[in-house]
Order: structure tokens, then C-alpha cells, then sequence
């Protein structure tokens, strides 16, 4: 499992922004209300407003960067995943004194139990791409809420899809 | 070093003079200790029960069952009912009566549509006044009030047409558990006239839930077989999960984000005090008890991986029963405590494995297509219940070798089901599709009498407890 990740990750490194996208156009997560959508890494632009060190200056430098999304009962790392995770090594890198929390979630058509496994499984694929990225896994707290916390309402598919989750998250 | 630690810092707790402030907690106030029912001898005039009994059940589910209200030999004041040991009486009668009708149980008839026996006849009924009343079964009864306080219930079951006592018992109550001796006679009714073990005095542990799906507030409960006696044990500041009743009642364990993580809490309802289950950064999940109380089965995730861990319940090192880079969860003990079924999705998806208690020996058993989840061991031992994903999620039943597989339910997210202290009834939650709302139901093993609990908010996660002891 670990020599496969591995993998995964390698790929995903290495193919970066050239690769399409897995994931049906159905399943991407809605467009953020302003920011860059993310067709790659993102450079860390100079906020207007938040403070560094809130979740709003994050977001606001990353965009939708924050989160990224998984396939059906899936941890691994796509390209789509490993270029948010870029933009957000990026940002960490840029601001070393910040420290932050990677909540992992999934969708309600899992037990519950098996979910908090999951969102366990998932919160710590990102956080151990972006310690492979640099970032000191001492700054990164991990916490799974299973299918709990959805930000979806619906139950189909697009919903479930925006709600297998993996969101960074500076808590002040 | 650590282990012994945590067990220092387990005792220390559990020792504390003082209690944690509520906030840091999420605790209601504690419930106390529950009081015994002890089990008194009841005059009668016939010397013991008829033998042979009834196990058909299209036989039995027609039966008549008669249940006028109790009779008192005195009417007194009493704290179970301000209208005193009369009033008391009738009400005994309904609890009964609606016990077996809610359950698919018989066909009875209550107090309110009967006429009322006079004390003198609770032990020599007018056979002949219940004859022409369809009734083939004939439940009398009464209640005393002691000059303790305590209340006397006496509970007969009479076959009209043999005019015969079937069987009798008694019962000494505080005033404050006068329906646990209505659960007493309603089990010692149904023991007697299907064969089958008890199941009404019992309580369930669950999870209360209310406010919108994103933002759902999930608080421990707890309730009595039929609903009654319902309390919140938490406050709601942070979300309770997958609660689990010890053997004994003495203790639950849940899952609380009181700390902001996931972890498993041992809470102990006489005093109202809870410690880890295990002291530990890792998040831990899924509690299960032994069925001797003596140990708890928990899943832990590190560095995001999931396996299923043993400890003993007073605290002290934790075995590692798998060790897999799947997901291990949710271990549920045979009756005899010697084997667990469990789920892993080391194949790929969630199925189910039974293995030895040590964790040796672990085998799949279920291949019949769709995902097994959440498997717990009926008390009977014959029977495992999962949640079975197929599309839908329904409740099935599968022999423990993983044969004979039954789906019982047909809703379109059927999920964790708990067994009846007599392993014919399995409870679940079910959640409606699109506004998340939750309700526990009830299915039998023929899956045909299925019905909804009334709870006072939307429900989840039953966990039925044994028999009252």
C-alpha cells in the first residue's frame, strides 16, 4: 500500500499540470465565489484584507486550493490533488509560523464507522504529500469527520462527490 | 511505560473528588445507580405452570391475550401514580398491552376496553366473564403498596378454555421503576407462551440528533425497550456517536469530539464521569464490549491506518488483534466471547471476517455479492446482522459461517443494526434520502413486522442492552 502510494504520488508529482483530470466534470466541486479555479498550482498572491495566519488570507491566496476531492471509497492522490497540494505547500512554505488542520471526510453513502476510517485514510494522504513537499508534518494537525460534516446537502452524486473531502484548514 | 501511564491517569480520574466542568465536557448530570428488582414469590392456587410450549409463530401471533388493569388490595398513595395503587394498576395493564401490540406479539386486548377484576379474583378468575371474549390467554395482576414505599406486582397468565394457570411471578419495585415490573410480566408472557427469551426490560443507548445536515447536533441518549424513561446524557457542544451499553448497565462507551478529535470514552452512568478508553493521541473508534464486560474491543487509526485493538475495561495495555494496511473497524463478539466478526476492506471493500478473540485465525465470510458492514453477533450465537450494501443499504441476517444470507429490510439507507437482548428482534437507523433525518426502527427475523421507534427528536445508532439485571 505504502510502495503504491508512492507511486501515485511520484506520478502525480511528475505529471503535474499536464495531466487531465479523472474525474467526471460532474463530480468537480463548484467554482470558489472569487480566486483562481484550479487548473494548477497556484502562485501565492498578496491578499487584500485578511490578516495572515486566518483561514481567509489562506483561501484567499489558494483559492479552492484549500480542498481537494476523491474518487468513491478512494484516499490516493490524483494530479488534480497533487497541484492544490502544491499551491498549499506553496503558501506554507511562505508563511513557516503557520500551523493548520487537514479534516478528512466523506460522503453519507458509507457506514459510519468505516467513514471516520476513511476520512482518517484521506486527511493523511494529503498531509504526507505535503510533508513530501516540504512542509514540517510538526505544523500539521490531523482530524476525520467521517460523513458528519457534509457541505453538500443533496444525496446524488454531485453532492457525494463534493463532500469525499480532504480540506485544509488554519484554525486561529 | 506509556501503558501504565495511561492506567495511572485512568485511575486518577475515575478517583477524582471533583467533578470536570460541564462545558469541557458536554455531561448532563449524573443518573445515579439503578435500583435492583428483586423477584418475590405470589400467592396462587394452582401448583406450577403446564408444560410443552409454542414455537410456531403463525401459531402464537393469533392468540387472544385479555389484559385488564390490575387490581390493588388496598388503594394507597404511592409516588409511581398520584391517583394511587388503583390507578397504578390500570396503568400496568396498558404498558403490557402495548409492549405486545407494538412487537406483533399476540392479539391483545387492554384495560381500557375490559371490565376490571376485584383483587379476591386475581388468583380464581370468573373464567367464564373472559370466555365469550376471544380471549384465550388471560393476564391478572396486582399492585401493592408495602408500608416501605416499595410496590408488590404480581403478574398471572391463565388459559381460558384449560381455566388453568400457565404461570406466575412477582415483583418488588422502587416506585420510581413500577414499568419494569409491567417489562417483567410482559417478558415472563411472551418467555412463557413462545418458548423464547425475554427482551422488554431493557434499555437501548442511541444517538439524539437534531438542527440542519450540515451542522447536525448528535447527543447520547438513552431510553427504555419501548421509549419511555428517555434522557439525554450529553449536552450537544460536541457530536456523540456509536454509543454501546456495558453488560451491566453500568457504563457506556461512546465516541465524543469533546476534545475536537474522535476518540472513545468510557462513561459511567452512576456517577456521571468518563475517562479514555485508551490515553493515547490517536484518534479511536468503533467500542464494543466483551460479553463478560471484561474487555473493549476499539479500532484506532495511526498515521491514518485502521486496526482493531483489545483492552481490558479497568484499564491497561491494548493487543493489536489486526494488522493490515486496509481498514480493520467495528468487532462484535460471539456470545462465548472465543470468536469476533469484524470488517475490513483489505479485498477491496468492506466485508466481513471472523477471527479468533486473539486475533488469530481470520477468515472472510461473507461472498455474496454487495459490501457487508457493521456485523454484530446475535446473543444467541447463531446468527450474525450486518448492514448490507447492495445499491441501497439494507439490514440482512447471515449465518456465522457466512450462509443463509436474509435481507429484512428495504429502506434506501438501512444502517448498524443491534440485536434484542433475545436475539429475535434487530433494531437500526434509517435515513431518509436528501434532508439526512434519522429514525431507529425495528425489524423481526421473518422481516415482517417492521416498525419505527418513537423517539422526541430524530434517532441513530440504537445499541440494545441485555436484560435488565
Amino acid at each position: 500500500m505504502n510502495t503504491k502510494l508512492a507511486t501515485i504520488l511520484l506520478l502525480a508529482s511528475a505529471t503535474g499540470l499536464a495531466a487531465c483530470s479523472k474525474k467526471a466534470p460532474e463530480v468537480l466541486p463548484p467554482p470558489p465565489e472569487a480566486g483562481p479555479v484550479t487548473t494548477g498550482p497556484t502562485q501565492p498572491t498578496q491578499p487584500t484584507g485578511a490578516q495572515v495566519g486566518t483561514q481567509a488570507h489562506f483561501a484567499g491566496a489558494v483559492g479552492s486550493s484549500t480542498t481537494i476531492y476523491f474518487d468513491t471509497d478512494r484516499f490516493n492522490i490524483d494530479t488534480q490533488d497533487a497541484a492544490a497540494l502544491q499551491a498549499q505547500a506553496q503558501y506554507f512554505a511562505r508563511y513557516p509560523q503557520i500551523t493548520f488542520t487537514i479534516e478528512g471526510h466523506a460522503d453519507e453513502r458509507g457506514t459510519r464507522e468505516y467513514n471516520l476510517a476513511l476520512g482518517e485514510k484521506r486527511a493523511n494522504s494529503a498531509k504526507n504529500y505535503l510533508v513530501s513537499l516540504g512542509v514540517d508534518p510538526g505544523r500539521i494537525s490531523v482530524v476525520s469527520f467521517g460523513k458528519e460534516r457534509p457541505v453538500a446537502l443533496a444525496s446524488n452524486e454531485s453532492a457525494w462527490a463534493q463532500n469525499r473531502r480532504a480540506a485544509s484548514v488554519i484554525i486561529n | 511505560m506509556i501503558k501504565k501511564f495511561a492506567f495511572l491517569i485512568t485511575a486518577a480520574l475515575f478517583a477524582a473528588p471533583f467533578a470536570e466542568p460541564a462545558s469541557a465536557q458536554d455531561l448532563g448530570a449524573p443518573l445515579g445507580e439503578d435500583q435492583p428488582v428483586e423477584s418475590v414469590a405470589v400467592e396462587g392456587d394452582s401448583d406450577g405452570p403446564l408444560r410443552g410450549t409454542v414455537t410456531d409463530e403463525s401459531a402464537w401471533s393469533d392468540i387472544g391475550i385479555a389484559i385488564p388493569a390490575f387490581a390493588t388490595d388496598r388503594d394507597r398513595a404511592t409516588p409511581a401514580n398520584e391517583a394511587g395503587t388503583g390507578a397504578l394498576g390500570r396503568e400496568v395493564a396498558r404498558v403490557i398491552t402495548a409492549n405486545l401490540r407494538n412487537n406483533g406479539l399476540f392479539k391483545p386486548v387492554g384495560p381500557d376496553s375490559l371490565p376490571q377484576p376485584e383483587f379476591p379474583q386475581i388468583t380464581a378468575p370468573a373464567f367464564s366473564t373472559w370466555s365469550g371474549r376471544n380471549a384465550e390467554m388471560l393476564v391478572h395482576g396486582y399492585v401493592r403498596a408495602r408500608d416501605d414505599g416499595r410496590l408488590v406486582v404480581g403478574c398471572y397468565l391463565y388459559d381460558v378454555a384449560l381455566q388453568n394457570e400457565l404461570v406466575r411471578e412477582g415483583w418488588v419495585v422502587a416506585p420510581a421503576d413500577w414499568r419494569r415490573a409491567a417489562h417483567k410480566c410482559s417478558d415472563l408472557i411472551f418467555s412463557r407462551l413462545t418458548g423464547e427469551s425475554p427482551f422488554f426490560d431493557s434499555r437501548i443507548a442511541y444517538i439524539a440528533e437534531t438542527g440542519p445536515k450540515d451542522r447536525r447536533v448528535k447527543r447520547l441518549a438513552i431510553m427504555d425497550s419501548d421509549g419511555a424513561n428517555h434522557r439525554f446524557l450529553t449536552l450537544g457542544s460536541a457530536t456523540a456517536l456509536t454509543p454501546r451499553y456495558s453488560p451491566d448497565y453500568s457504563k457506556i462507551l461512546y465516541l465524543s469530539y469533546v476534545d475536537g478529535n474522535p476518540r472513545i470514552y468510557v462513561y459511567d452512568i452512576g456517577t456521571g464521569k468518563q475517562t479514555l478508553v485508551t490515553e493515547n493521541r490517536n484518534p479511536t473508534i468503533a467500542p464494543r464490549w466483551s460479553p463478560d464486560g471484561k474487555h473493549i474491543l476499539y479500532a484506532m487509526a495511526v498515521a491514518g491506518n485502521t486496526d482493531i485493538y483489545r483492552v481490558p475495561a479497568t484499564g491497561g495495555a491494548s493487543v493489536k488483534l489486526t494488522d493490515n494496511p486496509g481498514i480493520d473497524v467495528g468487532g462484535s463478539y460471539s456470545p462465548d466471547g472465543t470468536k469476533i466478526v469484524f470488517e475490513s476492506d483489505r479485498s477491496g471493500s468492506q466485508q466481513c471476517y471472523v477471527m479468533d478473540a486473539d486475533g488469530r485465525n481470520q477468515k472472510r465470510i461473507s461472498f455474496f455479492g454487495g459490501r457487508c458492514a457493521t456485523p454484530e453477533w446475535s446473543p444467541r450465537g447463531d446468527q450474525i446482522a450486518f448492514t448490507r450494501i447492495a445499491g441501497d443499504f439494507n439490514i440482512a441476517v447471515m449465518n456465522t459461517g457466512g450462509g443463509g444470507m436474509r435481507v429484512l429490510t428495504r429502506g434506501w439507507q438501512d444502517e448498524a443494526p443491534t440485536w434484542a437482548p433475545n436475539g429475535r428482534i434487530i433494531q437500526f437507523f434509517r435515513t431518509e434520502r436528501n434532508t439526512g433525518r434519522s429514525g431507529i426502527w425495528q425489524v423481526d427475523l421473518t422481516g415482517q413486522n417492521e416498525r419505527r421507534l418513537p423517539t422526541p427528536v430524530d434517532a441513530s445508532d440504537p445499541a440494545w442492552g441485555p436484560i435488565r439485571p
